[in-house]
């Protein structure tokens, strides 16, 4: 069996929605270059529902494919659904990732995470419950 | 195209030794221990192979080639022999670098759990160990240095007659993992003044899970496996004749053709070095002179290896790279955080190792591509933006200065 799954292998080969929204609405970076992997998430949100996401990607294969799957998991939809965006969700929607490559989940979630919360800050919106206090994870190092 | 650039993982077996295998399989299957004919007819084509690879070696004597069933079956042996052996007489010191094999590695690591002491050399920045640092570190208790003949990832060919001389004079073991060397560089055991040393058959054209530990006569052994008395009673098993066999025909031929070899292949690995330098914010790793003939290894900034790796092998390039995300562990390679490149720029590592079949058109390929690919993820990549942007600094020049 190969490393990667034939989604994971997809997504890499033809990540979507790369690139960067100028007027974005909220923007979170996460990650950092010691650790080898940086994802960085552009909202456009219009009410209640996310329009647009893009993002940037410095890291492997798995880094970059599971960037791609969130921003594919929340596009269009509103922002209580991807607050309730999961690390896990990410995975399963890939077909699975191997054991050592599960934190690059955990970075796409805390990326989207971060935009939110910089969505949240920008607006004036009341900052749902559980995005008070938010700290990406510890990137495994 | 394809182009198989991973020759310092393993090689393809070469045609002759592919034949002398099955030619072995055909009608030497007896057991060389029997007394039989069959037995006998066995054993004698095992000398074969011993007189083979002693004499590519320039061993004193065919019996003090031992086979093993690799490099790390041969460096385990050496090191436990070294500190085991000498134990008894108060030594236990043991010296090395930080940039060999983790065979070595782990070892050592093993020994220091025991009670042994280890002092860990780090090469200067081209990857070269100083030879006056490794006499310096030797003590009255020390038994012996062990420093690999060249390095498996970024290709520094280290100062061996040297170091072989230092050890010489101060009564202290010297071995050598010659696993990358053996067969590509030229290997003289005695005028080297190289008392073990081991090689590993695939990485010269020869059948994997062969190998050969070369230990000066007068040298206690230590087995690793116990048993029967094959090798002398030094490495018990039945002896694997059919890879024994070819792995000395795949080494005889990479002998006898190594001066034209050495320089062809050294021509392709200069010109993929030429084709790459143009590459902003990049640079290569290790002695770009004192290198194995096949190694071009590239740190580029901005970008993480396996991502260029993957999409090279989807391009038809098999290569390898030294980042977090292609070693079992979260750190990238320690041979080049041993030799204090960056991390951000060990994370963004390719190690190309060429050999006789590349040729200048896949060259040419690789060097198309790999700009083709740094541009591609470089341009998804928010810290190659904040390196354009001085948000972050750059940790390597802006073009390779020929490690000057």
């Amino acid at each position: 069996m190969s490393l990667y799954t034939d989604k994971v292998m997809d997504h890499f080969e033809n990540p979507r929605n790369v690139g960067v929204i100028e007027d974005a609405d909220g923007i979170g970076e996460v990650g950092n270059p010691v650790c080898g992997d940086i994802m960085k998430m552009y909202l456009k949100v219009d009410g209640d529902v996310i329009t647009d996401v893009k993002f940037k990607t410095f890291g492997c294969g798995s880094a970059i494919a599971t960037s791609s799957m969130a921003t594919e998991l929340i596009k269009g939809k509103t922002l209580e659904e991807a607050l309730e965006l999961t690390n896990k969700a990410v995975v399963d929607a890939l077909d699975g990732l191997p054991a050592r490559k599960i934190h690059c989940s955990v970075l796409a979630e805390d990326a989207i995470k971060a935009a939110m919360v910089d969505y949240y800050e920008k607006s004036g919106r009341e900052m749902p419950e559980s995005l008070v206090g938010f700290e990406p994870h510890e990137d495994e190092h | 195209m394809r182009v198989y650039a991973d020759n310092a993982a393993t090689t393809y077996l070469s045609k002759t030794a592919r034949d002398k295998f099955i030619e072995c399989l055909d009608n030497y299957n007896g057991n060389p221990n029997s007394l039989h004919s069959d037995g006998q007819r066995t054993q004698e084509v095992l000398d074969e192979a011993r007189e083979i690879v002693a004499g590519c070696i320039n061993a004193a004597k065919p019996n003090e080639i031992y086979f093993t069933s690799g490099g790390s079956e041969a460096d385990n042996q050496a090191l436990l022999s070294a500190a085991r052996g000498l134990v008894k007489k108060g030594k236990k010191h043991l010296i090395t670098s930080n940039i060999e094999h983790h065979a070595i590695l782990h070892t050592m690591a093993k020994l220091e759990k025991e009670g042994f002491e280890v002092t860990y050399i780090a090469p200067e920045s081209n990857g070269v160990v100083d030879p006056a640092k490794v006499e310096a570190a030797i003590r009255e208790d020390t038994a012996l240095v062990s420093i690999m003949f060249a390095n498996n990832e970024m290709g520094a060919i280290q100062p061996i007659p040297e170091i072989g001389k230092i050890c010489k004079e101060k009564g202290v073991l010297f071995h050598t993992d010659a696993v990358q060397a053996a067969g590509h560089l030229p290997i003289d055991v005695q005028a080297m003044n190289i008392d073990m040393l081991s090689m590993s058959g695939h990485k010269f054209h020869g059948p994997k899970g062969v190998g050969v530990f070369y230990a000066r006569n007068g040298i206690r052994l230590v087995n690793v496996i116990e048993g029967g008395a094959q090798e002398r009673g030094k490495r018990a098993g039945t002896v694997n004749v059919p890879a024994i066999r070819a792995m000395a025909e795949a080494l005889k031929e990479a002998c006898d053709n190594m001066e034209p070899n050495m320089k062809r292949v050294a021509a392709l690995r200069d010109r993929l070095i030429e084709g790459l330098k143009d590459i902003p914010y990049s640079q290569l790793n290790g002695d770009p002179v004192k290198r194995l003939p096949g190694n071009v290894n590239w740190s580029f900034e901005g970008v993480e290896g396996e991502s260029l790796l993957l999409h090279l092998d989807m391009l038809g390039i098999e290569c390898s790279s030294g980042s977090a995300c292609t070693s079992e562990s979260l750190d990238p390679s320690h041979v080049l955080l041993g030799m204090g490149v960056p991390i951000e720029a060990a994370h963004g590592s390719l190690r190309f190792s060429l050999d006789i079949d590349n040729t200048e058109e896949q060259i040419d390929y690789i060097i198309e591509k790999v700009h083709y690919v740094i541009d591609h993820y470089r341009s998804m990549s928010p810290y190659w933006e904040d390196l354009l942007t001085g948000k972050r600094e750059h940790c390597v020049p802006e073009y390779w200065n020929g490690n000057k």
